[in-house]
């Protein structure tokens, strides 16, 4: 298989191109400009739609319509946009359509800045819009891991008609790394019998809506919904333990910052502290499993973030007491050095 | 083995292709290698950077705190990250634009002309591959036949004429520290 050198944004372009998506609906945005950018070059010689929309709002809504008629679509957008399409995304959620909405976050809040940030967790794992609802949130921490997960992201989001978030962030965004675009074997996914795309002699009307006025009707939905969000749960939590075989400490985190606090755990490996890594790939659903598996011999927790603690409540909530949690984070589109996360390793094994 | 590089210049001096030949070059030795640019406001008028990671294993961390080789193709770029230099790394400085020399005496110093030599040559952009010449000759990191296969890889098809000056280029920087 060739190795070529890409960046996440491009990588993940063409990764989208060959999982099947059709159509590409997007305003550009730093730090994730090179992906629209990129499928405005590749979708029209692909057989594909790419379309730059006078907003996120229009995006968003062009991908309902995609989605709606049946066809592999996706959008992506930084964090200021991202807040812009969530009335879409919850569109998306009830009418349970399936699509992949990348996110590359920058600093917030507001217009924020350009640099990497991971505080759009909250937004990201807890719904984001309106209403009773969860999107699947996938966190990649390499160029080969975003590339693999946007194959996952097509065919998660097909198997459960539901919108399918990629979390990245400025710097995997930005930076290269070697890339393999595997073959991958087709997945048995469900028919899209729902879509509308004209009866053809069928005799039922699909209908995609998000509005039912009768509260006894909405609560049938939301239970079905939340039955549907229950089984992603139990199946498709994911995640990676390194260093942990022997591990009493672990340092929990994602995305390009959990590459920064693998090095830190390197160093304090070195130094003679048994401490592992954490790093949760799926953020909804909480890959709650992983704690499960190390809390027997786990004597604390660190959660490092480039936010002030988002991910935190989700390692608390999984911990429940059992350990202690502490926490450190960067933000602003700051980012912490390996040095910076080592002494907090030490600081934990201090207090705890 | 682990080298981590920062190339640091003016907007225009080629410093992201420069680190983007060198991370192609040691892909293709089949290293593990990393490259990231600097993408924020400070790439108006100030100086543009990347960081580069070449080793045998899985690179955890793609950020760099402390290069083992810093390339300063201008002044601003030799003043911001020569204090994060490890002690025993190597600095390579473009002495066209750089008329000071580094602080610090557990370092290795390199000056070349990097631009003058560029100039010499009829293409005073080629100077990026004068400085990549001298930290390949350096430190051995890479073979100067992938290096050109990965200039090669880079040039676009209408380009294609501008392989030889860059080759050329790239032999008088190693020739500069192999003389």
């Amino acid at each position: 298989m060739e190795k070529v050198l890409m960046k996440g944004n491009e990588a993940l372009a063409e990764a989208a191109i060959r999982a099947g998506c059709k159509c590409f609906f997007g305003y550009p945005i730093t730090p994730q400009s090179e992906l629209p950018a990129y499928l405005a070059r590749e979708m029209p010689k692909r057989g594909g739609v790419f379309l730059q929309a006078e907003s996120e709002v229009a995006a968003i809504n062009m991908v309902y319509g995609a989605a709606g008629a049946g066809v592999r679509v996706m959008t992506s957008s930084s964090s200021p946009g991202i807040s812009l399409k969530q009335e879409g995304i919850s569109y998306l959620c009830g009418a349970e359509l399936p699509c992949v909405i990348v996110n590359i976050m920058r600093g917030g809040p507001g217009l924020g800045d350009i640099q990497p940030a991971q505080s759009d967790y909250f937004q990201a794992t807890r719904g984001g819009g309106h209403g009773d609802y969860r999107t699947i949130v996938l966190a990649p921490s390499s160029v080969q891991e975003l590339v693999d997960l946007v194959y996952d992201a097509f065919d998660l989001a097909d198997m459960y008609r539901n919108p399918v978030l990629i979390l990245g962030d400025g710097i995997l965004g930005q930076m290269m790394e070697p890339v393999v675009f595997k073959e991958r074997p087709a997945r048995q996914l469900p028919p899209k019998d729902w879509a509308t795309t004209g009866k053809m002699g069928r005799q039922k009307t699909n209908v995609i809506n998000s509005l039912y006025l009768d509260p006894v009707k909405l609560e049938e939905h939301n239970l079905k919904l939340f039955k549907k969000y229950q089984e992603i749960e139990a199946k498709e939590q994911r995640y990676e333990i390194l260093n942990g075989d022997d591990a009493e400490y672990f340092v929990v985190a994602y995305g390009i910052c959990a590459r920064i606090a693998h090095a830190a755990v390197e160093m304090a490996r070195e130094d003679g502290i048994k401490v592992g890594l954490i790093r949760p790939i799926t953020l909804w659903p909480y890959p709650k499993k992983a704690f499960e598996e190390v809390l027997p011999k786990a004597k604390a927790f660190l959660t490092v973030e480039l936010s002030l603690g988002q991910m935190v409540e989700d390692v608390k909530l999984s911990v429940e007491g059992r350990a202690p949690v502490y926490f450190y984070g960067r933000t602003g589109g700051m980012v912490p050095t390996a040095e910076e996360i080592f002494e907090e390793i030490k600081k934990m094994r201090g207090l705890s | 083995m682990k080298m981590e590089i920062i190339m640091a210049g003016f907007g225009g001096q080629g410093i992201m292709l420069m680190g983007e030949i060198l991370a192609h070059s040691a892909m293709l030795e089949g290293r593990e290698v990393s490259w990231i640019p600097s993408y924020g406001p400070e790439m108006r008028g100030g100086t543009a950077n990347c960081m580069v990671v070449i080793s045998d294993k899985r690179i955890p961390s793609p950020i760099i705190s402390s290069p083992d080789v810093l390339v300063a193709m201008n002044k601003p770029s030799m003043e911001k990250f020569t204090p994060m230099v490890k002690s025993g790394g190597i600095v390579i400085l473009n002495k066209a634009l750089i008329d000071e020399r580094p602080a610090r005496d557990n370092i290795k110093v390199i000056e070349v002309d990097a631009t003058g030599i560029a100039d010499e040559l009829g293409n005073m952009r080629v100077a990026n591959m004068v400085a990549l010449g001298v930290l390949i000759g350096e430190t051995g990191i890479v073979k100067p036949e992938t290096v050109i296969k990965s200039i090669d890889y880079f040039l676009p098809a209408h380009r294609k004429n501008m392989m030889e000056i860059n080759e050329k280029a790239l032999k008088r920087g190693i020739a500069e520290v192999q003389k």
